[in-house]
C-alpha cells in the first residue's frame, strides 16, 4: 500500500510508480488505465453473456413452434438480453474507453476523482450481479421487457424488487462516472488544450456525461414509483387509484430516448477519431461535429413520445413528436456527410479499425433511415412493436456501437499493450461480422413489415424462412466474435511480435495526444503537461 | 494535482450532484405536470370525476352522434360487467340514460371502482355525466348483481368532426386496498 499512499501525498515526484502486485491491484486501483481495463474487460464479458441470451432467443425462433425454452424464460431472455447489453456491455465499454483515453487525450495525469472512479466500477459489478441473480429466483428473471411497463411488470415474481434495486445501483454508478468525466474535462485539461481543441471523442463523452446526469435520476425515480406502487399502495400508474399507466411510458421515454444517445454519441466520437487517422486528413468540419453532437443531445429530450405513437395521443401531439423526431436527421446527417467528406480524396488504408469504422458509417446510416421511417406517425402504427423496430435499433446498436467498440479495440490495443494485433485475423473478424450482421438483422425488416410481433417465442409459419436466415446469421455473428477475444489475448501476450512505435499509426500523433506517449502507455502519463497540443483534428 | 484543482473539483462535483438530485425530483414532478398538461389540453381522455348539474341545452335534432359503450375488467377482477346496449345514436344537447349491469361472482363482499375513459380524448370535455357509478367506489355483497344507470349528455358545442364517441369503463377490484 505504500506505493499508493506515496502516489497521493507526493505531488512533485515524477518517478514512475508501477502498479501493485497481485489481485488487490485490481480491487483497490485508482489508476485510470487500470479502471479503464476493468470496465472494458467487464463489458466484453457481459457482451458474451448478453450474446448467449440472444442466441437462446434466436435458437427458439429458428423454427416455428416451441422447441427449447418455455415462453416465460424466453421473455426473460429478451428482457435480460436488453438490460445486460445496454447496462452491462455497451455503456461500461464506453466508460472504459473514457477512462483510458480521456486523460491521455487531454494531457491529464488521471481522472479528476480517482477513488470515486473505483467505486463506480465496483458498484456497476454489484448492480449487474444483482440483476443476474434474478435468473435463479422464483418466477424467473424480469420478463416484461426492458422498459418495465406497468401493469405487466408487476406480474414478475420475486425478481421485481431486485431488478429495481439493480437499476438503482447501475444508475448511481453511471452518474458517478459521468460526474467524473465532466470534472476531468473541465478541470484537468493540459494548458493550451482549449475546449475546441479537444478530440471529438472527448467532446462526445462530455455531452454524454451531461445526458447521463440528467436522465439516470429520472429513470431511478420512475422505477422507484413502480416499487412503491407494488409494495406501498401508491397509485402513480394504477388506474384504480387515479393513476395512469401511460404516465410511466412518458417518464420512461423521457429517460429512454436520451439513453439511446448515451450509447451512440461516444460511438460517433470514436468514429470521428479513427476515420481521419486512416484517411490521413484532418476531420472534416470539426466545429460542426461538436455542434451537431450538442444538437442531437438537445433534441433527444423533446422527442420521447415517438416511442408511444400508439397509446392514443391526439393528432397535434403525434404531429409535434413526428416533426421533432425528423429534425434529428439533420445533425445526424451532418455527421455522416462529415465522415464521408473526411474520407473524400484521403490517402486511405484499410486496417481493421478503419474497416469497422467504414462499415459503421454505412450500416448506421441504414439504421438511421429506418428510424426516419418510423418517425412518420401514421406508418408507425404498422411498424410499432414488430420486428421492424427490432431491426432498426439493432442496426443502430450492433453494426454501430458494437462495431465501433471493436474498432476502438483494434485502434488502441497497440497503444495499451505495446504489441501489434494480428491484422489477418482482425480482417477475418471484420468480414465475418459485417456479412453475418446483415444476414442476422436485414431479414428482420421483412418480418416486421409482414407483421411479426416482437417478444414472442412462437410465430405463424409464414415467418419461418426469414427467421431461419436471421438465426443462421446470429450464430455466425455470435461465434465470430470469439475471434476478437482470441486477438485481444494474443495481442496482450505479444501479438505479431513486432514492436509498435509510439504513434502506432502513421502520423497519428498529429491527431491526438495519446500517440505521443510511449507504447505501451506507461502506468502514469502526463505527470507533467504535454509541451505541444496536436491540432490536426482542429 | 494541486490544491487549486482539488477545490475546483469539489465545487464542480457538488454542483453536478445537486443537478442529479434535482433531476430525481424532476422525475416525480413529471407526475403532477403530466396531470396538469392533460387537464389543460384534454389530451388523454380523462373525464371529470364528479357529477355535473343537469342544465338544459338547445337540442340539436339535425345532428346525430354515435356513442359506444365499452366495458372491461382489470385482470383478476372477478365480475361480470356489461352495458344494456353496445351503442346508441344521440342528439347533442339531449339527456340519455343507459344501464350498466355488474355482478360480483365471488362469495365474498367486494369493493370495486370503475374508471371511465373517453375516446377521442379531445371529445372528453364535451361529454357530461349527471349520474354515474364511477364517481364513487361500489360495494357489492357476495354474488350481488347491480343495475347502475349512467345519465349523460353530449354538449352541442362538440365539434362537427366527431361522429363517434366511445365511453369505456374498466372495473378494478379494490377490496384489498380499500379495507386498509
Amino acid at each position: 500500500m505504500t506505493a499508493v499512499v506515496a502516489e497521493h501525498d507526493d505531488h512533485h515526484d515524477h518517478h514512475d510508480h508501477g502498479p501493485e502486485k497481485g489481485v488487490l491491484r485490481w480491487i483497490f486501483t485508482t489508476n485510470h488505465k487500470d479502471i479503464g481495463t476493468l470496465y472494458l474487460v467487464f463489458g466484453l464479458i457481459m457482451f458474451f453473456v448478453g450474446g448467449a441470451m440472444a442466441l437462446v432467443i434466436r435458437s427458439e425462433l429458428f423454427e416455428p413452434g416451441l422447441q427449447f425454452v418455455d415462453p416465460n424464460f424466453f421473455n426473460s431472455m429478451t428482457t435480460m438480453h436488453a438490460l445486460v447489453m445496454v447496462f452491462g456491455a455497451v455503456m461500461p465499454a464506453f466508460v472504459g474507453l473514457a477512462n483510458w483515453m480521456i486523460p491521455m487525450m487531454i494531457g491529464a495525469p488521471d481522472m479528476a476523482l480517482p477513488r470515486m472512479n473505483n467505486m463506480s466500477f465496483w458498484m456497476l459489478v454489484a448492480g449487474v450481479l444483482l440483476l443476474a441473480s434474478t435468473l435463479f429466483m422464483e418466477g424467473g428473471a424480469p420478463s416484461g421487457g426492458w422498459t418495465f411497463y406497468p401493469p405487466l411488470v408487476f406480474q414478475n415474481g420475486k425478481s421485481f424488487p431486485f431488478a429495481i434495486f439493480s437499476v438503482h445501483l447501475l444508475g448511481i454508478s453511471s452518474i458517478m462516472g459521468a460526474i467524473n468525466v465532466i470534472a476531468t474535462i473541465f478541470n484537468m485539461r493540459a494548458p493550451g488544450m482549449t475546449l475546441m481543441k479537444m478530440p471529438l471523442f472527448v467532446w462526445t463523452w462530455l455531452i454524454t456525461a451531461f445526458l447521463l446526469i440528467a436522465i439516470m435520476p429520472v429513470f431511478a425515480g420512475a422505477v422507484t414509483m413502480l416499487l412503491t406502487d407494488k409494495f406501498f399502495d401508491t397509485s402513480f400508474f394504477d388506474a384504480a387509484g387515479g393513476g395512469d399507466p401511460v404516465l410511466y411510458q412518458h417518464i420512461f421515454w423521457f429517460f429512454g430516448h436520451p439513453e439511446v444517445y448515451v450509447m451512440i454519441l461516444p460511438t460517433f466520437g470514436v468514429a470521428s477519431t479513427i476515420i481521419p487517422v486512416f484517411a490521413r486528413k484532418p476531420l472534416f468540419g470539426y466545429a460542426s461535429m461538436v455542434y451537431a453532437t450538442g444538437a442531437i443531445a438537445f433534441l433527444s429530450f423533446i422527442v420521447w413520445a415517438h416511442h408511444m405513437f400508439t397509446v392514443g395521443m391526439p393528432v397535434a401531439g403525434e404531429l409535434y413528436f413526428m416533426y421533432a423526431t425528423m429534425l434529428i436527421a439533420i445533425p445526424t446527417g451532418v455527421k455522416v456527410f462529415n465522415w464521408t467528406a473526411t474520407m473524400w480524396k484521403g490517402s486511405m488504408t484499410f486496417e481493421t479499425p478503419m474497416l469497422f469504422s467504414i462499415a459503421f458509417v454505412v450500416l448506421f446510416t441504414m439504421g438511421g433511415f429506418t428510424g426516419l421511417m418510423m418517425s412518420v406517425a401514421p406508418v408507425d402504427f404498422q411498424y410499432h412493436d414488430t420486428y421492424f423496430i427490432v431491426a432498426h435499433f439493432h442496426y443502430t446498436l450492433v453494426p454501430a456501437s458494437i462495431f465501433i467498440l471493436m474498432a476502438a479495440g483494434y485502434f488502441w490495443l497497440p497503444k495499451w499493450t505495446g504489441n501489434m494485433y494480428n491484422e489477418k485475423i482482425g480482417r477475418l473478424h471484420f468480414w465475418l461480422s459485417a456479412v453475418s450482421v446483415n444476414i442476422l438483422f436485414f431479414p428482420q425488416h421483412f418480418l416486421g413489415l409482414a407483421g411479426m410481433p416482437r417478444r414472442i417465442p412462437d410465430y405463424a409459419i409464414q415467418f419461418a424462412d426469414w427467421n431461419m436466415v436471421s438465426s443462421i446469421g446470429a450464430f455466425i455473428y455470435g461465434f465470430s466474435q470469439l475471434l476478437f477475444v482470441y486477438i485481444v489475448i494474443d495481442t496482450i501476450r505479444g501479438g505479431t511480435g513486432e514492436k509498435v512505435s509510439d504513434e502506432v499509426w502513421e502520423d497519428a500523433s498529429k491527431h491526438s495526444l495519446e500517440w505521443t506517449v510511449p507504447s505501451p502507455a506507461p502506468y502514469h502519463t502526463f505527470s507533467t503537461p504535454p509541451a505541444r497540443i496536436p491540432t490536426e483534428h482542429f | 494535482m494541486s490544491e487549486d484543482i482539488g477545490q475546483k473539483n469539489t465545487k464542480l462535483v457538488r454542483k453536478l450532484a445537486l443537478v442529479a438530485i434535482a433531476m430525481f425530483g424532476f422525475g416525480y414532478a413529471l407526475v403532477p405536470l403530466y396531470d396538469v398538461l392533460c387537464d389543460l389540453t384534454g389530451l388523454n381522455g380523462k373525464v371529470e370525476g364528479q357529477a355535473v348539474q343537469e342544465t338544459a341545452y338547445q337540442v340539436d335534432k339535425s345532428r346525430e352522434v354515435t356513442v359506444e359503450f365499452l366495458t372491461s375488467l382489470n385482470e383478476s377482477t372477478p365480475m361480470l360487467f356489461r352495458s344494456e346496449v353496445k351503442s346508441m345514436k344521440v342528439h347533442p344537447g339531449e339527456y340519455y340514460t343507459v344501464n350498466f349491469y355488474a355482478k360480483n361472482t365471488t362469495n365474498m363482499p367486494m369493493i370495486a371502482q370503475a374508471i371511465p375513459s373517453i375516446t377521442p380524448g379531445l371529445a372528453a370535455e364535451f361529454f357530461k355525466k349527471t349520474q354515474c357509478f364511477c364517481f364513487t367506489e361500489q360495494t357489492f355483497a357476495a354474488n350481488e348483481e347491480k343495475t347502475m344507470p349512467v345519465r349523460f349528455v353530449v354538449e352541442p358545442t362538440l365539434p362537427e368532426r366527431y361522429k363517434t364517441v366511445t365511453l369505456a369503463y374498466t372495473f378494478f377490484d379494490n377490496t384489498n386496498i380499500s379495507k386498509k
